[in-house]
């Protein structure tokens, strides 16, 4: 039986407490009824005795102590998950909002979801080709991974991501596809971006949007990606579909989170987060990945925004301690005109080297891709040194690397947001680019794929 | 003996009732019968963390006390099995409630069925101790499991038995000195927060070969030693902790992926029984225990795991094995203590940690060492510990680091721009440093003679001049250096390059022996010594690009049975190469 309450004592939004409570249990959904009628969520963050303290999702505005009632559902929070949700959008809460009819459920699934058993892991080895060269030749993303994108604001991430939402797939399957696409407290130009694009290609009718924009309520954004992932887990695991979820921005749930650990007056940890920060994340993040004895699989690309480009911040530092590399864009590239701007050196992916090589993209992939990274790591390098000094001051080799440094970002970094390159044409253009350096310096690449592979020298 | 809850905040839940129940103890909270621990006492209420997510739960509900502290039970079948923090099996976990971990799932750690075959090694009338043998059995072809009087218990073998047995069935029973007949199975229980005893603790004295170069010949750990392994995101600790639960010498290992990737851990499952350990030709699963309490799992199981972890090694440990403890990571394990210290409304230290972080690192790592084992036949064992610390940004200032610093005696620092050039492992030469490299120079010197140390101080001092002698061009460019400045930089690049850097994902690169990497360096080392013996007339650049170099560059590929021939053969083309360039003379 579910009991009303009108003991509500007091409302520091957006928390609450509730006195004379009974059998209210951790993390239990509840309903709050505004005298006009208006029903409200919360949850319950602490109980303690027959207090309990009470988060909303949603505003405090026009709550009254004494005329608001309140309900808890005995269950926490959950969406109702169909296969009908694809081609529709929903809030943070889980409601449509495109004017549709309801979702008939075909399972009620509590959002936090529950943690995977490593055991039960597949681990992820498929190679996804998204014609980018600096993700497919260097970071190579693969199927059931999470890497997201570290960019700065004003720098175009929606355009990259919307590229590999748009050109990614894996070599020779046709499988059953889905994008879940979580816009968590970003404006609305940057979200009808996204939508527009997925609409464009024909995406929209396999996608589901959660969006919670700028202008809704700033809570509500702890539960919006919850609500992708639960659909995303449905979709992946049950439907057998593999799903790309894109959750943009990280740094707005971050901050949502910020915002009602301090009205809990909790111990801060770095900046202010909660020290639980690392944790809450890596729930959300290690919901990707593939299943043993399951189709389906779940890819994940948040996007999030450095803090004053700062990749120290907590957080952009406490998702790449979680999530399987990341991509970074760079301000500088983006100033000099480099299309996508991606960051190569300190971009990463750390599942690469399971999804690449012969059978899955070619032999000579690994080799090439790490000499590529050094030598522009050293092409770099010598540019820098010649700002100071002068050309003359450069050696003979150092020379070729710096000009190889320029021809790789102005070739291969800078394609621009509508090519789509095969792998082979990533690989080949490599070979082309370190054509450009002494023989003697390519240690990285076995012998026969240099004799192979390496164009006829210029 | 059970309270009752009053309240719930996350994993802590505060419980009335419960006045006959001792700090420390396992408690079962709730219908579910979630897994906690008891971390406070005030009057009959008692703060307890759970092991488990507590949503659904809430005061009125049940709290039931098992009398006992968190422990985990020792025995056969441990070696291959993936645990969670608390020792709870995850391939049965999985078997049990499918892909995800339901709550209050309650399965025995070592499988009750399997049957296993043991010999005895005592007979009747015989007079044992803890720690003596009283059998063994084989539990995986690399492993031989030694069955031990457990500590604290003395008395007279009365019989014993010889056969298949399960792990719970009696295989001896011991008379006391008060007549008391004692069974003993093959399960000990151990509160995972108390050290086992041992008989003695020694200086660590011998070096445990990981294969890899830079840690080995540069900045080696000793047997029974304990590391550090800091670095930033993307600098490669993962594959450095990798590297050393499949290359080093010890004979068991126990990984502790704590607060980590669930991938990470995959990872290992799948790729551990490929690989052979290069000693003995077996799979490296079959020396390998795993404790997995990922980033998505409960926190405060998270806390417990690396006590569990070592746990299990102080046991094999104990058995007279080498046995090493990944801790991937630390950091992680810190925040868990830093989560429930804030739940508890303790008075934070530095940036929220708590104040007893520092004592606690120090009591986890000093369970590591050398030991002389319980038992009459004075064999010894050890644990070595490494942790990997993952400070926040990068920068070690922060506690944890801190603290961290304060008690290991290996430092291997890796940085993010020896990664971004895909320097690997990206252990910085210059930050890291090993406090037993004076230690383990009589072992190094016995072994290989007086010039395997000579050749790591030469190659130290030659980085640390390098550094220095970038600071210069840096200034005014390379054409300022002297000639003989510009080999020392050519050779520290060829040490850098042609010797620490080693790929982890190819076969012939991935483990290289003290023989390989003596020879390398001291290859590296001979180039030095025959361009220096002619410098002063011959062209630097021509030097620099004899064909033999490349050879150089790709001699870390050279298989292990191949590497003296292939390697004085270089050696030669080298010389005779560089005795051309001299004989030219300077002139074009």
């Amino acid at each position: 039986m579910i009991r009303e309450y009108k003991t509500i004592q007091e409302i520091a939004s957006p928390l609450m407490v509730v006195r004379q409570v009974e059998g209210v249990t951790y993390d239990e959904l509840g309903e709050l009824e505004l005298p006009n009628g208006e029903i409200r969520r919360c949850k319950v963050l602490e109980v303690e005795g027959d207090k309990a303290v009470v988060q909303l999702f949603e505003s405090a505005q026009g709550i009254n102590l004494a005329e608001t009632k309140v309900r808890f559902l005995g269950h926490p929070l959950e969406l109702g998950v169909s296969e009908d949700m694809l081609g529709r959008v929903f809030n943070g809460m889980g409601e449509p909002i495109d004017g549709g009819p309801a979702i008939l459920a075909d399972a009620h699934r509590d959002i936090n979801g529950l943690p995977m058993n490593p055991a039960a892991r597949a681990y992820p080895a498929e190679f996804i080709q998204t014609g980018v060269s600096t993700i497919d030749g260097l970071n190579t993303l693969v199927r059931g991974q999470k890497l997201p994108i570290f960019s700065c604001s004003g720098l175009p991430h929606a355009a990259l991501a919307a590229q590999i939402a748009r050109q990614a797939r894996v070599l020779g399957a046709n499988e059953n596809f889905a994008v879940v696409f979580a816009a968590i407290g970003i404006t609305f130009e940057e979200s009808e971006y996204f939508i527009n694009d997925f609409r464009r290609t024909g995406a929209i009718d396999r996608t589901v949007v959660f969006s919670n924009l700028a202008n809704d309520p700033a809570v509500e954004r702890i539960s919006t990606p919850r609500m992708a992932l639960t659909a995303a887990e449905y979709l992946a695991f049950e439907k057998d579909m593999h799903v790309l979820v894109i959750l943009t921005d990280i740094t707005n749930y971050a901050e949502a989170l910020r915002e009602i650990s301090a009205a809990k007056k909790e111990v801060p940890g770095r900046r202010g987060y909660p020290g639980y920060l690392y944790t809450d994340l890596a729930q959300m993040y290690e919901r990707a990945g593939r299943r043993i004895g399951k189709k389906g699989s779940i890819t994940m690309i948040p996007i999030l925004t450095m803090p004053e480009d700062d990749k120290t911040h907590p957080i952009p530092d406490l998702t790449g301690y979680i999530t399987e590399g990341q991509i970074i864009l760079s301000r500088e590239l983006h100033r000099k005109g480099v299309v996508p701007p991606v960051d190569v050196l300190p971009s990463l992916s750390r599942l690469k080297d399971k999804g690449i090589g012969e059978g899955k993209t070619r032999e000579d992939h690994s080799g090439t891709m790490n000499q590529l990274f050094a030598a522009y790591a050293r092409g770099k390098d010598a540019k820098e040194l010649m700002t100071i000094l002068g050309e003359a001051a450069l050696s003979d080799d150092d020379k070729l690397f710096a000009k190889f440094a320029d021809e790789f970002e102005r070739r291969y970094v800078s394609q621009g947001n509508d090519t789509n390159r095969t792998i082979e044409e990533t690989l080949d253009l490599g070979w082309e680019l370190l054509s450009i350096l002494p023989r003697k310096e390519l240690k990285r690449i076995k012998p026969e794929y240099i004799e192979k592979y390496m164009p006829e020298s210029k | 003996m059970s309270g009752i809850i009053t309240k719930v905040s996350g994993p802590l839940v505060v419980a009335e009732g419960l006045a006959d129940a001792n700090v420390s103890d396992v408690v079962r909270v709730g219908s579910q019968r979630l897994i906690g621990e008891i971390l406070n006492m005030s009057g009959d209420s008692a703060s307890i963390q759970v092991y488990e997510e507590t949503s659904g739960l809430g005061p009125g509900a049940e709290v039931e006390t098992t009398g006992l502290p968190l422990s985990v039970e020792l025995g056969p079948g441990m070696l291959e099995n993936i645990y969670d923090g608390i020792q709870r099996p995850l391939p049965e976990i999985r078997a049990l409630t499918g892909e995800c971990i339901a709550r209050g799932v309650q399965v025995p750690a070592l499988n009750r069925e399997k049957k296993w075959q043991f010999t005895p090694a005592v007979e009747p009338g015989a007079f044992v101790a803890g720690g003596d043998v009283i059998g063994t059995v084989q539990e995986t072809s690399a492993i031989l499991h030694k069955i031990m009087v457990p500590p604290r218990m003395k008395g007279t073998i009365k019989s014993v038995e010889s056969g298949e047995f399960t792990v719970e069935q009696t295989v001896a029973v011991l008379t006391d000195e008060k007549g008391v007949d004692h069974e003993l199975n093959m399960i000990q229980r151990w509160p995972v927060r108390v050290p086992r005893p041992y008989s003695a603790k020694h200086t660590p004295n011998r070096p445990m070969n990981s294969g890899q170069r830079i840690i080995d010949t540069l900045f080696p750990i000793a047997k029974g030693g304990t590391a550090a392994v800091p670095g930033p995101f993307g600098s490669g600790k993962t594959v450095v902790q990798h590297q050393l639960a499949k290359w080093s010498d010890v004979d068991i290992v126990v990984y502790i992926g704590c607060g980590e990737r669930g991938n990470e851990m995959t990872d290992v499952l799948m790729e551990f029984p490929e690989l052979t350990d290069p000693r003995n030709g077996e799979p490296l699963m079959k020396r390998t225990v795993l404790i997995a309490n990922t980033s998505d799992m409960p926190v405060a199981a998270r806390e417990a795991s690396i006590y569990t972890g070592i746990t299990i090694a102080e046991y094999f440990r104990d058995m007279g094995y080498d046995v090493a403890v990944l801790a991937d990571s630390t950091s992680r394990w810190a925040e868990a203590l830093r989560e429930m210290s804030g739940r508890l409304e303790e008075m934070p230290g530095e940036e929220g940690y708590p104040a007893y972080l520092a004592s606690r690192l120090a009591q986890f790592y000093e369970r590591a060492g050398v030991v002389e084992c319980l038992g009459s036949d004075e064999r010894r064992g050890s644990v070595t510990a490494i942790g990997a610390v993952s400070p926040p940004g990068g920068d070690t200032s922060e506690p944890v680091s801190q603290a961290t610093m304060r008690i290991v005696k290996v430092f291997w620092a890796l940085d993010s721009s020896l990664a971004y050039a895909r320097h690997f492992p990206a252990i910085n030469w210059l930050t890291s440093y090993s406090l037993y490299v004076d230690t383990l120079r009589p072992w190094y010197e016995g072994e290989f003679g007086e010039k395997y140390m000579a050749n790591r101080d030469k190659a130290m001092h030659v980085l640390q001049e390098e550094a220095e002698l970038q600071e210069i061009v840096r200034l005014v460019g390379q054409d300022a250096l002297s000639p003989a400045d510009r080999l020392t930089m050519e050779t520290a690049k060829m040490i850098r390059e042609d010797f620490l850097q080693q790929n982890a994902f190819i076969e012939e690169d991935a483990y290289s022996s003290y023989f390989k990497q003596f020879r390398l360096l001291d290859m590296v080392l001979e180039y030095d010594a025959a361009c220096r013996a002619v410098i002063g007339t011959a062209d630097v650049n021509k030097l620099f690009n004899i064909p033999a170099r490349e050879r150089i560059g790709r001699a870390k590929m050279v298989e292990q049975d191949k590497v003296a021939a292939t390697f004085d053969e270089i050696i030669a083309e080298m010389k005779t190469e560089i005795q051309a360039v001299a004989e030219g003379g300077e002139d074009e």
